[in-house]
């Protein structure tokens, strides 16, 4: 398993391993799952409930379906953890955080110093994407 | 034309500063250039086969003088004393060095431009009518719905990784002049039976190696919705779009393998869950928008008188200029292809002059179109001798807008990694085979495309005459399609059958224009005749 080397909550780091997506619907007792960018997220809306931790997989960085998977489950509610675990790189590390990212594990270990100054890159936002940040455009009509 | 604000400002300044940043760690090595390559494809940067090439995004085609002055600026400075406008109303450097990148960008920024997303697999420049604000046809100005798209796709967080790039274009009238319905999702701004502006989407067309013409999903997506509906349509294709073949991976083959129903279900259902989520900029934001789109002072009263007594100015206005919403007003069109040249291309004192001309005469105004040329969209009736003869002096006077000398090419093998055969020296041929004004006057009305690859960055499906390079056994081979359009009646152009050399590809356009000239009606053009005839008496003159 990945270290988590950014985490953006104060609860305890989930107990359990996460488990596939097929494995999760066979163990009625799973607390934590992980989807990969072919499976749909909208599957695990019925189990929010019992859900701690999702780790949403990015076996290449390019590869983005993981962010819609992201904004999919915190739009229906989900607050648990949201783990971006893969191959992840500097620059995507603030947009991941928009979509509803809080935890990332990267399978290369990132830079310290440039993580952080990736995180802190955007003062202002054009979207609103569920991140609680308010948008440019609200600023304007505030 | 839109001014931005204090927030607009720092978006491109802190671009900048991420992009100087991606490029030091570039050149330290903390990045391979795997890495590295589809971080400076987001911000316009290509490495061509002789050079990086950096793409400048022009909003929907429009500039100010002082904007034009600093991209004439930039072309001495950085590159080799010109600039290339290209089929997505943006301008490109052929000649840039990596290092100086970020230099060249914060010179950007000052003048409130900037690369991004010009390149990569994320939504690109949001390109228009090149009339807009001045055409005598269109509903509404459609560039202030390009702003608002503008704002809300810069660092979309959840579509920078898309299966493939995305091109949307965004017009208001019936005459398309943007070629809206070959792209990823196209817009036409309409008014409903209650009067009300909406806009009608069409998702699914291009071009490349697989050309379609996007179907509509949706006739009237109410504004106080636009964003919400764009952002279902990018959602939908993000979660389903193919990414097994880069080849198979644009929306047109998600819409086409779905089916139009299918896709627009899919969108109507995310739009519907997308609602709740009161992610739509207020009406208030678009008013604010539109407010800095308002015409110019344009004077009352104006005569509408132009004398024609020079013949040349006459050629010029007859086929370069277009009518104005205005009285006494007109849009000129200054073309880019001089009789031999590189479609496109201008010198950095001739991208001086328009800026010039353009804050002398045109309400401070240009505007870059997808063909290639450059428009002036508000001339005085009575300062467009003034400015025809300023643009004559310095070769720009060029009268065939929209004739078979305005051809559009792509780069091709001259410059472009990915071309199979060279796009220009070919124009620059038919240019010169119908080199003469009386020539090109007798032909009228013959859009001419030509692309060095199956990629179709010159547009060859859409041109009356395509043209498409392919490498055959390693010889350059030419494929000649005929009946193509981008119009309103937008087609797809058929191919005429086994492929020709650079000489025999030459001749063969020639060999068609004289099918066309011996066939045609009264008032017909080339289209029109081929469309009457089809392709029998071509491929006869063609192949016998």
């Amino acid at each position: 398993m990945t270290d988590v080397q950014f985490r953006f909550r104060d609860d305890e780091l989930a107990g359990d391993p996460a488990v596939t997506v097929d494995s999760f619907f066979d163990q009625t007792n799973a607390t934590a799952v992980r989807i990969e960018p072919g499976e749909d997220a909208r599957a695990l809306l019925p189990f929010l409930g019992r859900l701690q931790l999702i780790e949403v997989s990015f076996p290449a960085w390019t590869d983005g379906r993981g962010y819609s998977s992201a904004r999919v489950l915190r739009e229906a509610g989900y607050t648990g953890e949201l783990r971006a675990v893969g191959d992840l790189v500097i620059d995507m590390l603030s947009h991941l955080r928009r979509c509803g990212f809080d935890a990332f594990a990267p399978e290369h270990g990132l830079n310290h110093a440039d993580a952080q100054a990736a995180f802190d890159r955007w003062d202002n936002v054009y979207q609103v994407t569920g991140d609680g940040r308010a948008p440019i455009w609200a600023r304007r009509h505030g | 034309m839109y001014k931005y604000d204090q927030y607009d400002q720092q978006m491109v300044d802190v671009r900048v500063k991420e992009f100087r940043d991606q490029v030091r760690r570039r050149l330290d090595g903390s990045l391979t250039e795997d890495q590295f390559r589809p971080l400076r494809l987001q911000n316009g940067l290509y490495l061509q086969l002789h050079a990086y090439m950096l793409r400048v995004a022009v909003p929907y085609g429009t500039l100010n003088s002082e904007q034009m002055t600093v991209l004439g600026d930039i072309a001495d400075k950085y590159d080799r004393g010109y600039g290339h406008f290209t089929t997505r109303q943006n301008i490109q450097y052929n000649w840039i060095k990596l290092e100086e990148t970020p230099d060249l960008l914060a010179e950007l920024a000052g003048v409130e431009m900037h690369a991004i997303q010009t390149s990569g697999n994320c939504i690109r420049n949001i390109s228009s009518d090149q009339y807009a604000g001045a055409a005598a046809d269109e509903i509404v100005d459609p560039r202030p719905y390009a702003e608002l798209l503008r704002q809300w796709s810069s660092f979309h967080p959840e579509f920078l990784t898309l299966p493939r790039k995305f091109k949307i274009a965004v017009i208001a009238s019936e005459t398309d002049r943007a070629a809206m319905k070959l792209h990823d999702i196209g817009i036409q701004m309409v008014r409903n039976e209650a009067g009300k502006i909406g806009a009608r989407f069409f998702v699914g067309g291009g071009m490349g190696r697989t050309p379609m013409i996007g179907p509509m999903i949706r006739d009237f997506v109410p504004l106080d919705q636009l964003i919400t509906y764009c952002e279902a349509c990018l959602r939908v294709y993000n979660r389903y779009g193919r990414r097994d073949n880069k080849y198979k991976a644009r929306i047109k083959i998600l819409v086409h393998e779905l089916g139009k129903d299918e896709y627009t279900r899919q969108v109507e259902e995310e739009f519907a869950l997308l609602m709740e989520q009161g992610i739509e900029p207020p009406l208030a934001e678009l008013e604010r928008i539109k407010a800095m789109f308002a015409d110019p002072a344009f004077e009352t009263g104006a005569s509408d008188d132009l004398d024609l007594s020079d013949p040349d100015f006459r050629l010029w206005v007859e086929r370069n200029c277009a009518q104005h919403k205005q009285a006494g007003y007109i849009i000129a069109t200054v073309s880019l292809k001089p009789v031999g040249g590189i479609p496109g291309d201008a010198s950095a004192d001739q991208i001086r002059l328009m800026a010039q001309l353009a804050r002398d005469y045109s309400f401070d105004e240009l505007r870059v179109t997808h063909a290639q040329n450059i428009v002036f969209p508000h001339v005085r009736k009575a300062d467009l001798y003034t400015v025809w003869k300023a643009l004559d002096e310095a070769g720009l006077s060029t009268a065939n807008l929209d004739g078979i000398g305005d051809i559009i090419a792509c780069p091709g093998l001259d410059y472009c990694s990915l071309a199979n055969a060279r796009s220009i020296p070919v124009a620059q041929r038919i240019s010169e085979r119908f080199g003469s004004a009386e020539k090109q006057a007798e032909i009228g009305e013959l859009k001419l495309k030509i692309s060095g690859c199956i990629n179709a960055c010159g547009h060859h499906h859409a041109g009356h005459i395509g043209i498409l390079g392919v490498d055959r056994k390693g010889v350059e081979n030419y494929q000649l399609l005929l009946g193509g359009s981008e119009g309103a009646d937008t087609s797809l152009g058929q191919i005429t059958g086994p492929g020709f050399d650079e000489d025999g590809i030459v001749a063969a356009v020639e060999t068609a224009a004289n099918v066309y000239l011996r066939e045609r009606n009264n008032g017909e053009r080339f289209l029109d005749t081929y469309r009457r005839i089809g392709m029998a008496p071509f491929k006869e003159a063609l192949y016998d």
